[in-house]
């Protein structure tokens, strides 16, 4: 493929993935207060359009035309910066994810990097920049709070995320996403999610923490630090925190989607395969959202169902059970399959 | 008091058995039936006896109860009520035997406290408490309320006894009915013409 034939399908893509992303945010916003007002007996947004379905539009509207304030007293430069960078690793992890196996031969994934696992999980701890910016530049205790407590959560809970996907590199042998879907076709049973049940227990735990999703909503503590790091932050920016949220929610979704799930594959009609049409390719990405939908909403299900930790419980759940438990997963993966061979 | 907890078995202890028993709980409260009123399309509808906007009332046969007496204006805590009496000279009422009838009557709903001593005071039962609560208006002057408006939002008021029909019957019948100086039909043009009852009361 010539260079600048590979720069246009890159963008195309690249484009095709971002509006998607922002498009499942949108909808993820929605299907939140939906499913929780449902849970608390209430309707929720159903005014705007049938089923309040443009409620998003209607917010997205009004964030952009409010007036974009910053206090005084704030640290202006990072103050700007730090929503940015919280949208950021969302939107970036979403590059080495295969999204569906190929359209017309062409491969769907932005970036298929031979290190895709370790960019993602690089990548996603810048996140916690975004936080703790936010949180030492609004000169302000709520958010200060928020941000230290993100800083400590996050950190913790990366050890975990990173060492409990160690166990997935020994089987797939390999660090690239698109192998480690491939190793999981062939059968139900091939997923992850079967063969190291423990590896993903950890990593959905560490998941939530790293998207600060209750029960680890430490940074945010809406009835403590009434809303925590964002407190000083209005109009649009504080939607992109808000979007970047559910854009690390979803991104976060698609990793365990990819890692634990299957990825693009059902185990049955032949679809663990490369597609060899246009449509079975076209099946295979409807696949992968139909999964990442599915996890999202377990997302949002928790979080209407958990009460928060508190911070001494979520530093003891960290450091004293998930870290041994994924550190023993690892060392007793390695020994079988060492045994093995 | 020291209240001795259970011990915990292992499986209780592991925290999954409370996280599936919670899922299970918003499970079910999701199916539930959701107790929001979609409010301007749904109203709640008071209980019986609520006490709402005090309102003036006709008779079945159409007359203003109102004899004008003012208790209610006397007893109104807040002074909301205004009554003007239409004095020696004012137009009489459209029945024949009673007195007067009030020549203008305003209740200012800003300032009612929604007490029913009005309601309680009146001898004639011609001010009912109804049970519309839900008031918005752009300017003060809107929630004032006078007679044609206070007697649109009270509507009909059945009664069963009719004093002033019956007093009059019962002055003909022992021959001692002293016509009046005006005729009702003359004047029914003094007083505003009644309108169609608004709501049944």
């Amino acid at each position: 493929m010539s260079w600048s034939g590979f720069i246009v399908i890159t963008l195309l893509k690249a484009a095709a993935v971002l509006a998607g992303m922002l498009s499942l945010a949108a909808a993820a916003i929605y299907w939140e207060r939906r499913i929780c007002a449902f849970i608390q007996g209430r309707v929720g947004p159903n005014r705007a359009g049938p089923f309040g379905l443009l409620q998003p539009m209607a917010d997205a509207v009004k964030t952009l035309l409010k007036e974009d304030y910053a206090p005084g007293r704030v640290r202006k430069f990072y103050f700007s910066l730090a929503p940015a960078v919280a949208m950021f690793p969302g939107l970036a992890i979403l590059a080495v994810i295969p999204f569906g196996s190929n359209l017309n031969g062409c491969p769907m994934v932005v970036a298929d990097l031979n290190i895709g696992l370790l960019y993602a999980l690089a990548v996603n701890s810048v996140g916690v920049y975004g936080i703790v910016l936010a949180g030492y530049a609004s000169n302000s205790k709520y958010p200060f709070m928020g941000g230290i407590r993100s800083s400590a959560q996050i950190i913790s809970y990366e050890v975990t995320m990173g060492l409990s996907v160690v166990p997935l590199l020994l089987l797939a042998g390999s660090l690239n996403l698109g192998r480690i879907v491939e190793c999981q076709s062939g059968g139900l049973f091939h997923w992850m999610i079967f063969r190291q049940p423990l590896a993903f227990a950890l990593f959905v735990i560490a998941s939530f923490a790293e998207t600060n999703r209750l029960p680890f909503d430490l940074p945010e503590a809406e009835q403590e630090l009434v809303g925590g790091y964002n407190v000083e932050y209005g109009s649009m920016r504080f939607a992109m925190f808000f979007l970047g949220e559910y854009a690390n929610m979803i991104a976060a979704a698609a990793m365990i989607v990819t890692l634990f799930l299957g990825g693009w594959t059902l185990p049955w009609f032949g679809l663990d395969q490369q597609a060899a049409t246009f449509w079975t390719g076209a099946l295979h990405i409807a696949i992968f959202l139909a999964k990442v939908k599915l996890v999202v909403l377990g997302f949002i299900w928790t979080r209407w169902m958990w009460p928060r930790f508190r911070y001494d419980q979520l530093m003891s759940l960290g450091w004293r059970k998930l870290l041994p438990l994924a550190l023993a997963n690892m060392v007793l993966t390695a020994f079988v399959l060492w045994a093995r061979a | 008091m020291i209240v001795q907890r259970k011990r915990m078995n292992w499986w209780e202890r592991l925290y999954l058995s409370a996280v599936f028993s919670g899922l299970w709980v918003t499970v079910r409260r999701f199916f539930r039936r959701k107790v929001t009123m979609q409010y301007p399309e749904e109203r709640w509808v008071p209980p019986e006896g609520y006490r709402g906007m005090p309102c003036l009332v006709r008779d079945q046969e159409g007359h203003v109860k109102c004899v004008c007496c003012q208790l209610c204006e006397f007893i109104c805590p807040p002074k909301a009520i205004r009554i003007t009496p239409p004095g020696p000279d004012g137009p009489p009422p459209d029945r024949p035997a009673a007195e007067k009838a009030p020549l203008e009557f305003k209740i200012d709903l800003l300032r009612c406290i929604f007490c029913g001593l009005c309601e309680e005071v009146c001898p004639e039962e011609a001010i009912f408490m109804r049970r519309d609560h839900q008031f918005t208006a752009e300017r003060r002057e809107e929630l004032v309320f006078d007679k044609e408006e206070l007697l649109r939002r009270g509507g009909t008021h059945h009664d069963r006894a009719l004093k002033w029909k019956r007093k009059e019957e019962e002055a003909k019948a022992q021959g001692a009915w002293v016509e009046p100086a005006w005729s009702p039909a003359e004047t029914a043009g003094a007083i505003p013409e009644r309108q169609e009852a608004g709501g049944g009361k």
